[in-house]
């Protein structure tokens, strides 16, 4: 085989390969509801906590959607549902909390450490 | 005749003489074979003790565990307040810490606090802010500085004639709230004041303000005016907290309101920043920002003395 014909057969091999591998991803169905969160409706699927605010303050997102919550602050903040149904441990600077809301509903929650910080998941059906 | 207005005289004077103590009790004492007399009410007010009058400290916020821009040792600072706290010339007879002991409420966090607060060799009395009682309801912070106190970890105690009444305003925060007392703190409040004279100097401690210093930041207490109705009949009624990081003070008819400085990081004064969050200043600045306050009693008719104390002076 010629230089160029083994290039193209290693070429071709790796974009099956990688074809593969994207369709391997694409079947589980976390990245599924990601890319249904994100592209069908521009939902996001994380909420940042900036200078003592939730933001985005209210995130309506597909039953089965997980939100994760990143503290940039220089305090520790959490994130507690006030139907109790989700209570994240001490979220310091940096740190992280996700939860997946599988029923649909309004879920309120606030920072217990700060209570004036206040947010919501509003969770509909599953497409 | 003569004789009948000399007694008369007699009378009237050692009636006025009389007159000045009436009204008034008095405790006498013996010291060195001299009978001396003091007025009742200096005496309740401690100005039998050596110098006279009460004296005490407050420090708050000292968030052992801290290590972000605002202060990276914030052990330190608290170690420089310490330290101030020993070398001043009168010595006080305790300290109360308004709360925010550790940042995280770790064990670690404690030890840290309670190592350092040992080298003070003096009674501490302390009340717990919000990062006291993270993740465990306050169980940590009840196990180390629980005992004789109620609930939350609110009590009261007397001393030189002055009552002092700790509480807890961080417990069970609600949703888009401010501080909370609670029903069943501002019960046992009632009681506890029930039974004393109008004129016992009553001193309050607790973490979040106790009056509407900044709601936007949840600087305030949404039942502090329930509990300050079970005070209104008292003579002298002081207010101190911490939370804030910054000194702020009020007085209100018999009611004054005082905030101390935080030993860790100050923070913006109200609305001057987006958020309540620890405050960058130059580093030569920072422990003009921290620090304690000096307070005494002289006497009940004599408002509380206030002296707020940076760890450095600002030149």
């Amino acid at each position: 085989m010629t230089r160029c014909e083994i290039q193209r057969k290693t070429i071709r091999r790796q974009v099956l390969l990688g074809l593969a591998c994207v369709a391997a991803l694409a079947a589980t169905s976390r990245w599924t509801r990601t890319l249904t969160a994100t592209s069908a409706d521009g939902a996001p699927s994380a909420v940042t906590i900036d200078n003592f605010n939730f933001g985005p303050r209210s995130v309506a997102v597909p039953a089965g959607t997980t939100i994760t919550w990143t503290n940039h602050d220089d305090v520790p903040h959490n994130v507690i549902g006030t139907d109790k149904s989700f209570a994240s441990p001490v979220i310091d600077t940096d740190q992280q909390f996700s939860h997946t809301f599988e029923t649909a509903g309004t879920f309120k929650y606030y920072c217990s450490i700060h209570p004036k910080m206040t947010g919501e998941v509003v969770v509909r059906d599953p497409e | 005749m003569a004789k009948k207005e000399d007694e008369r005289e007699m009378d009237r004077r050692g009636f006025l003489e009389c007159m000045a103590w009436v009204g008034t009790g008095a405790v006498w004492t013996m010291a060195s074979g001299i009978l001396k007399g003091t007025p009742l009410e200096a005496a309740a007010a401690g100005a039998l003790k050596g110098n006279g009058g009460l004296r005490f400290v407050q420090i708050s916020d000292s968030h052992i565990g801290f290590d972000k821009p605002a202060n990276t040792d914030v052990t330190a600072t608290l170690q420089a307040a310490i330290a101030k706290i020993k070398s001043a010339p009168e010595r006080p007879s305790f300290v109360l810490h308004t709360g925010d002991l550790t940042h995280l409420s770790k064990p670690s966090e404690f030890d840290t606090l309670q190592q350092v607060m040992s080298e003070l060799n003096l009674p501490v009395f302390y009340v717990p802010g919000e990062h006291d009682v993270l993740g465990d309801e306050g169980k940590s912070y009840l196990q180390r500085y629980g005992k004789g106190t109620f609930g939350a970890g609110w009590q009261s105690f007397d001393t030189d004639g002055v009552h002092f009444i700790g509480l807890v305003n961080v417990a069970d925060l609600k949703p888009g709230g401010l501080g909370t007392l609670g029903t069943e703190q501002l019960e046992w409040l009632e009681k506890d004041v029930k039974s004393l004279k109008s004129s016992t100097p009553i001193v309050v401690f607790a973490h979040i303000p106790l009056w509407s210093v900044y709601p936007e930041w949840g600087w305030g207490t949404d039942d502090s005016a329930q509990a300050l109705s079970y005070l209104k009949r008292f003579g002298s009624v002081s207010v101190l907290n911490g939370h804030i990081h910054q000194v702020m003070q009020k007085v209100e008819g018999h009611v004054t309101f005082h905030t101390a400085m935080s030993t860790a990081f100050p923070q913006p004064a109200p609305g001057t920043a987006p958020s309540p969050g620890p405050m960058k200043v130059d580093s030569e600045r920072l422990r003009t920002v921290l620090g304690l306050s000096r307070l005494s009693f002289r006497g009940v008719n004599h408002p509380i003395a206030i002296t707020d104390v940076p760890l450095i002076d600002a030149s």
